[in-house]
């Protein structure tokens, strides 16, 4: 975990520094001066060599200091943390139907394999994990908030406001998110189910008379769920990417809408900030989820 | 179905009748995987692609840029197929054009992309230092959601079509190296690199010519999956406005320009994301196939 952060602090500061182009030559515009530029670069501190700039940024890091926005001069920590709950709201609630859809999806094509059910439930799984995430969101808008008004198509209220009305705000973007993984969780846990159904251990306990409800989920769910697991690590990390697009479909003013918006201003502390901050989320979802491989199967020991 | 003259004789007996033997099982391999429905549509759909992008300026009678005022927002009919967006550009040439940028983008990050991979992972395989350390970069960039990774490449380049290319590239370059170097490691304990070493062939010919063939059936079936990526990926950065500058006809702009129109023309928005879908579902559903027969390991 501490490596991941390490590769990718690193590589963040590479690419965010080492490229033509002065950022205070953006935030000046077109009128600019070079003296104006070389005052600036001065005062942000970018006409240090680079190695010094990085030593200094890390030393900042290690102090829980991200620097301050090129944009607005506020302190990057806490614009962050002002856009935090709609993204972890968000993440969370879209990996609750991802799963609810993919698991169950999963199990029935493995135990009804090769029947119309499998094929249906595959078919189902390869055009979720084909549409654009994107479209998925503006065709949900289009139905659900703007021909049905059932639900607000942008927006956000947060849960200190109304906690009522968060939920609404959050259905289309979590099922936007969601859906899309749903598909490769489901094609996963069933070929882990797949695997598991012929082990020995399944065959004893279907031949000493257990009922097959009984052996699917008593059996061989239990123990291809432990390998489903990482695939749902994996879907929980590319979602904290993917929320990225959803906020911007949704107009949700999360950190991945943050990101467009520092992207969009070449705000590069920001950026800065908000990619570490995702990869900081990357790294603790890994860690959860070898947390939870340990309480789900008890040959697994740490330490 | 399984014939007995046709499986390779193995030994010393079978003399030099082998490689056409092995040929031709290889042969039935290909055949089967073509009679499989999901490699037909795949294939289909990739050429329908080609096709549309190499002759998109013979297909339509408009510009993809043309702009007509007094047409504008019409819905799908006799005169523009698939409608008109909010300028009377014709969607379905714009789509057509928007083809030709899919491949552009999916072909020059599947090519970047394997370059560079493939040299990392036969250098990490040749060298086991290098291996490991590459292998922990590796794994630190594949944790890292692909897509901001892309982005912060680009908010440092700035938004063109060659640094889209180039941002997307540097995302699968990982993918294709560990791949590759996964291959490579399991192919040096095989007994005709073993040979090859023993006979006195130096380690870049041995890597070059016994090795890196084989690496070559798990980079196709990456390639694949790569070349989809790339295709919605690119729409997405563009949708987001960090892509291919405004008014490009590429797939994600159109689309990222017709969400303003939703409601009174859902058609600028509706048949692109299908293009995006049925595309990239084809290439899904060939690497699903590719993956049967050149990578059996992994299935």
């Amino acid at each position: 975990m501490v490596a991941t952060m390490l590769v990718v602090a690193t590589l963040v500061f590479i690419v965010t520094n080492l490229i033509p182009g002065s950022p205070a030559a953006l935030i000046l515009g077109e009128d600019r001066t070079p003296e104006q530029v070389v005052e600036l670069n001065r005062e942000l501190g970018l006409d240090r060599p680079a190695a010094v700039r990085f030593l200094l940024w890390a030393g900042q890091l290690i102090r829980g200091d991200f620097g301050r926005s090129l944009f607005n001069d506020r302190s990057v920590a806490q614009v962050i943390y002002s856009r935090l709950e709609p993204t972890i709201l968000l993440t969370l609630s879209s990996a609750v139907i991802a799963v609810l859809i993919g698991i169950p999806l999963g199990i029935l094509a493995a135990v009804y394999q090769r029947t119309v059910l499998d094929l249906g439930a595959m078919a189902v799984a390869l055009v979720g994990a084909a549409i654009p995430n994107f479209w998925l969101g503006l065709l949900l808008i289009l139905a659900f908030a703007l021909r049905f008004k059932m639900f607000p198509s942008a927006g956000y209220t947060s849960l200190s406001d109304d906690p009522g009305a968060t939920w609404r705000y959050l259905v289309l973007p979590a099922i936007t998110l969601g859906v899309s993984h749903a598909g490769v969780i489901a094609r996963m846990s069933r070929a882990n189910l797949l695997e598991v159904l012929q082990t020995d251990y399944v065959r004893t306990a279907r031949s000493k008379g257990l009922r097959e409800r009984v052996v699917v989920n008593k059996h061989a769910f239990r123990n291809a769920l432990v390998p489903t697991l990482s695939v749902v690590g994996i879907a929980l990390a590319l979602m904290i990417g993917g929320s990225v697009i959803t906020e911007s479909v949704f107009a949700v003013p999360g950190v991945g809408r943050l990101l467009i918006e520092s992207v969009l201003r070449r705000d590069f502390p920001m950026i800065q900030g908000v990619i570490l901050l995702i990869a900081m989320l990357v790294a603790l979802v890994n860690l959860l989820v070898d947390l939870t491989y340990a309480l789900l199967d008890p040959r697994i020991r740490y330490g | 179905m399984a014939r007995p003259k046709d499986i390779p004789v193995q030994g010393r007996a079978a003399g030099p009748k082998v490689s056409t033997k092995v040929r031709s099982v290889r042969l039935r391999a290909f055949r089967r995987w073509l009679d499989t429905p999901a490699t037909v549509v795949g294939l289909t759909v990739l050429l329908l692609l080609l096709l549309a992008g190499l002759l998109a300026p013979f297909l339509t009678p408009y510009g993809p840029a043309t702009i007509a005022i007094r047409e504008r927002l019409l819905p799908p009919g006799s005169e523009h197929l698939l409608g008109t967006d909010h300028l009377g550009r014709d969607i379905a040439t714009r789509m057509l054009f928007g083809a030709r940028l899919s491949v552009a983008v999916g072909t020059l990050v599947v090519i970047f992309s394997s370059a560079v991979g493939i040299a990392m992972g036969l250098l990490g395989g040749y060298n086991r230092r290098f291996g490991d350390l590459m292998m922990r970069m590796i794994d630190g960039i594949m944790a890292f959601p692909g897509l901001v990774f892309a982005l912060a490449l680009i908010a440092a380049l700035g938004s063109s079509f060659f640094n889209v290319v180039l941002a997307l590239s540097f995302v699968y370059v990982p993918r294709i190296a560990r791949v590759v170097h996964a291959s490579v490691l399991s192919l040096r304990n095989e007994e005709y690199v073993v040979a090859a070493e023993a006979l006195g062939g130096r380690e870049a010919r041995v890597l070059l010519r016994h090795i890196l063939p084989n690496t070559l059936g798990p980079v196709v079936v990456q390639s694949t999956f790569i070349f989809a990526y790339a295709v919605i990926a690119e729409a997405s950065l563009s949708f987001l406005g960090v892509g291919l500058p405004p008014g490009t006809a590429s797939w994600g702009v159109i689309l990222s320009e017709g969400r303003n129109y939703m409601l009174g023309a859902p058609w600028i928005t509706l048949f692109p994301g299908i293009a995006i879908f049925v595309l990239v579902l084809g290439l899904n559903l060939l690497g699903d196939t590719l993956r049967d027969i050149l990578d059996p390991k992994v299935s």
